[in-house]
């Protein structure tokens, strides 16, 4: 969400600048994911570094917090009402398979698809993904092995808040509107789609998002005919619920997460 | 090497740890033996500052470190193979490997490095990529051993390596402590199993309910009538 209104800021600030729209879409990126990265990092330091020890429940309910307060703080800065995309990005249509797909949402899906292997390679391949990987499987013995916690879990947030920024500033182009309460629903189903794909399983989590969208666009589709015109696509939301609560219940390990056993 | 001087640990109100003072010296093994619960654990988390002592000193190579992060020991020489194996269950052997090399940056070292590791245990390089979370419980021991290997450490501290093993695999496990102190280690060894202890050690200690009440030559502690009795068995 404020990676949207910032960027949507930006654009509205350079929208009669002249500049090229490619240009104005970067510079409104780069100060999103700026704005975001520095939120994140401060987030952590103030919310979450404190609670290290603190049990498991503590920084769940920190998180309701601070996405309260966060919404609040949007609110006051950009107001309570919709904010319209401008549409400046040339939109073209395309028929595949006869459903209607547009150039940016072409677009959107190569984003995410970029992000998704950068991330993978970022986590899997390198020092740092070792150490972040480490660090969330244990992090006394991550120290042990000379890894600065608190160094790495600041620098995991900052990534991703970045990485929402850019998601941010994709569903807003999407939707063509921005609003200081977007993050909320986007937020928990998220959280479905990652576990749905099995948290920790950076593709099961895009496969997850994917599937959803999908089981929620059919079943709001066909929701009417469904249920004898009893529930409209209104409805669409339960879907993502449903799913959750059926993947908590009968795969809680998600759709490609593995389970692991640790012995003693 | 490392000069533990009056050593307080505390959980809340309850001292685990009643001030106690030892000495590893350079390239020596040193057992410190005792019954469950007798503090063995707490000490060697204080030392290795995954827990904040409650007062003494430790110092290692002449400089003061109990004030450092536990993050900072590794980059001084410290390696700690901690009770109950610690290995990253979701990372592969290699992985693991590769994190006791985190704080090195030398390319070529660490694969010679891991290349030692895997003959002194052959069995890791065969599963070189299987998660450890998978392996049984004495290729744990051998994947944490060799990870703090991976650091290239002067200074080992092993917290229980034969805790839950079968026999067979102790014995292997301790061959290559033995292999691995020969090759000049220093090395402060934690163990209930004090018979084994005391056989590959030179020194050790005893402690009984957070004070150490005994210290010997391994040798002569084996041959001590309260040592067989209490801790061997006899």
């Amino acid at each position: 969400m404020i990676g949207a209104m910032v960027a949507l800021t930006v654009i509205k600030l350079l929208a009669a600048s002249g500049l090229p729209v490619f240009v104005i879409i970067l510079v409104a990126l780069a100060a999103a994911a700026a704005v975001c990265m520095a939120v994140g990092y401060t987030i952590e330091r103030i919310a979450y570094r404190p609670l290290r020890r603190a049990p498991k429940l503590a920084p769940l309910i920190t998180a309701i917090g601070v996405s309260i307060i966060l919404q609040n703080l949007a609110m006051l800065i950009w107001g309570r009402n919709y904010h319209a995309f401008p549409p400046i990005l040339p939109t073209s249509q395309h028929e595949i398979f006869g459903a209607t797909i547009t150039s940016l949402q072409v677009a959107i899906v190569l984003i995410a698809a970029l992000m998704m292997t950068g991330l993978i390679i970022l986590i899997h391949r390198t020092r740092l993904g070792r150490a972040m990987r480490a660090t969330s499987e244990n992090p006394p013995i991550a120290q042990l092995m000379g890894v600065n916690i608190n160094q790495i879990i600041s620098f995991t947030f900052i990534i991703g808040s970045a990485l929402a920024a850019v998601a941010g500033l994709m569903v807003s182009a999407n939707y063509s509107i921005a609003h200081y309460y977007m993050g909320f629903m986007l937020g928990l189903k998220a959280f479905t789609a990652a576990v749905l794909g099995g948290i920790g399983n950076i593709a099961g989590a895009v496969l997850g998002g994917i599937l959803l969208g999908l089981i929620e666009s059919l079943g709001a589709g066909y929701i009417g005919d469904l249920t004898g015109g009893f529930l409209g696509s209104h409805y669409q939301d339960i879907f993502a619920f449903f799913v959750l609560i059926c993947v908590l219940i009968f795969r809680p390990s998600g759709l490609v997460g593995e389970k692991v056993s640790e012995r003693a | 090497m490392l000069e533990v001087t009056g050593l307080r640990v505390a959980y809340g109100g309850i001292q685990a740890v009643r001030g106690i003072t030892f000495h590893v010296e350079q390239g020596e093994m040193v057992a410190l033996i005792g019954a469950n619960g007798a503090g063995k654990t707490s000490t060697l988390k204080a030392l290795s500052r995954l827990l904040n002592a409650a007062g003494g000193s430790v110092r290692y190579c002449g400089k003061e470190i109990s004030a450092l992060e536990p993050h900072q020991l590794v980059s001084e020489g410290i390696a700690l193979v901690p009770e109950g194996r610690g290995v990253f269950p979701r990372m592969n052997i290699l992985e693991n490997l590769l994190m006791g090399a985190y704080s090195r940056q030398d390319k070529a070292g660490i694969a010679a490095d891991s290349a030692h590791v895997f003959s002194l245990f052959p069995r890791l390089e065969e599963r070189a990529q299987q998660l450890a979370g998978t392996l049984s419980g004495g290729e744990q021991q051998m994947l944490a051993i060799g990870r703090a290997l991976m650091s290239r450490p002067k200074l080992l501290l092993l917290d229980e390596p034969s805790m839950g093993l079968a026999p067979l695999m102790v014995q292997k496990i301790f061959e290559v402590i033995r292999a691995v102190a020969e090759e000049g280690m220093t090395v402060l060894l934690v163990e209930q199993n004090a018979k084994l202890a005391l056989e590959v050690s030179q020194r050790g200690y005893v402690m009984e309910s957070g004070e150490i009440t005994l210290t010997d030559e391994s040798s002569k502690l084996l041959a001590n009538p309260r040592v067989r009795e209490a801790y061997l068995g006899e």
